[in-house]
């Protein structure tokens, strides 16, 4: 046993280290990202400090590895306060991908707390909204594609895309001018704040049990009609329990840079 | 076996029965499977799992607030009075801060003193930005810094069982305890009374 999780973590931290330049890409951040989400705070745009990206999201080889090491997110294993029922259920077995399941295939079926021990064991952490809705507004030759209708059109494709046909194995498209891939087109991806995005307009109305309420100011505003492609992921993934999984739904991790200022 | 050993085991036997619910497992949803470590206003480091035994009121705030923060403290106060004394000390409230960067040990005791709060029951606590994140998951608490360093954050307080689940919740309402919650706490901390864990 003892040899194995030797064996194991040698291997994990051997992989990690040789590959670290193909895993992790270094975004230049912006000092004023236009998200469509206009908070009122940031009317001016939301401060992005330069920070690194996972290349491609977590495969379904890349989480079998991590369940290997930490047993304790094995599907049967983990507790139903950090993942519901369905938690990896398309795997054949706790530690077996088996039949139809690739290894290079991104992995799907993970609660927000699974993916988030999965980037915590990495040294990282899940990014945010504010990070993702960056990164994912380039295409293959611009920083930000949003105002093409070309761009919203394949997100929109997308969607409507049945989502009973099996998933396609990560890093198949073209990547970001930043060399990022499938951040559109592939399976959807949780953040950190997934809960904080839409904490609806400032309400200091007592009484009520059902309306949620808030402390301090800051309202938000979506006044980019055009751009429902992206307010149709932020609703989605707003909805979601940290427990909740779903089977479009996958992670990649991020890594904030030291000092770095946007 | 010495007589001795009989009697240490003997005294193990009924401390195992007396905290019973330390030793069997967690069930599947109980929020003290996070490992999370708090630091309360004095100081004192302690795993959340360690609240494990006793009704649990717990909330999430600030202390730079201005508006609902210091409701949520008279909330839980409002619900800690109108409970009656024996009830009263089977209950615990944790009021866990949102804001681990400004809100060190020195700002929980000035809060915690400032409302005379009584931290044989109460602990004001911080813990670090992570925990936050998965602490107000596992609660349900949705948060959102400001820019300007304020927070947008919903207000609830959390009615935990002796082992850690989310047994009922509210809003927080001011002084006076929303009813059904209120009875949800006292049937709670009766019924942990009545029936120890482990029986």
């Amino acid at each position: 046993m003892k040899t194995r999780t030797l064996l194991l973590s040698a291997l994990l931290s051997t992989s990690a280290l040789a590959a670290d330049a193909d895993i992790w890409i270094r975004l230049p951040g912006h000092a004023a990202f236009a998200s469509v989400l206009r908070w009122e705070d940031q009317a001016d745009g939301v401060k992005v400090a330069p920070f690194e990206l996972m290349r491609t999201p977590i495969s379904n080889g890349d989480f079998l590895r991590f369940v290997l090491h930490d047993p304790a997110w094995q599907r049967g294993r983990v507790p139903a306060v950090f993942a519901e029922s369905r938690y990896l259920e398309h795997w054949h077995g706790p530690v077996q991908l088996g039949p139809g399941v690739r290894g290079t295939q991104p992995v799907t079926r993970v609660s927000w707390f699974a993916a988030d021990a999965y980037c915590r064991a990495q040294g990282a952490r899940l990014p945010t909204w504010a990070e993702w809705e960056y990164a994912a507004a380039a295409d293959a030759e611009r920083e930000d594609a949003r105002s093409d209708p070309a761009w919203r059109e394949a997100i929109l494709a997308w969607y409507s895309r049945p989502s009973n046909t099996p998933l396609p194995d990560i890093a198949q498209g073209t990547a970001t001018v930043h060399g990022i891939h499938d951040l559109n087109g592939l399976v959807w991806e949780w953040v950190e704040d997934h809960a904080a995005m839409l904490v609806s307009a400032d309400n200091r109305e007592q009484g009520d049990p059902d309306v949620m309420q808030f402390c301090g100011a800051g309202a938000l505003s979506t006044d980019d009609r055009e751009n429902y492609a992206v307010l149709m992921r932020i609703a989605m993934l707003s909805s979601l329990q940290a427990a909740d999984v779903t089977g479009n739904l996958g992670f990649r991790c991020a890594r904030s840079i030291e000092g770095a200022r946007p | 076996m010495s007589l001795r050993m009989l009697f240490a085991l003997a005294a193990l036997c009924l401390g195992g029965a007396l905290h019973g619910a330390d030793n069997t497992p967690l069930p599947g949803d109980s929020l003290y499977h996070l490992d999370v470590t708090l630091t309360d206003q004095d100081g004192r480091d302690f795993p959340l799992a360690s609240l494990r035994g006793k009704p649990v009121l717990v909330a999430m705030f600030y202390t730079s607030c201005r508006y609902i923060c210091p409701l949520i403290i008279d909330s839980a106060r409002g619900v800690e009075h109108a409970l009656d004394a024996s009830e009263r000390d089977g209950l615990r409230i944790v009021l866990v801060s949102i804001d681990p960067d400004r809100d060190d040990v020195a700002a929980l005791k000035r809060i915690s003193d400032r409302r005379r709060l009584d931290t044989g029951r109460w602990s004001l606590v911080r813990t670090d930005a992570a925990s936050v994140r998965r602490l107000a998951a596992a609660l349900g608490v949705r948060y959102r810094a400001l820019a300007d360093g304020e927070f947008n954050h919903t207000s609830e307080l959390v009615l935990l069982d002796a082992d850690g689940r989310r047994r009922a919740s509210s809003e927080a309402s001011g002084p006076v305890p929303v009813e059904s919650f209120l009875q949800a706490t006292r049937a709670l901390l009766n019924a942990s009374r009545n029936d120890p864990p482990g029986d």
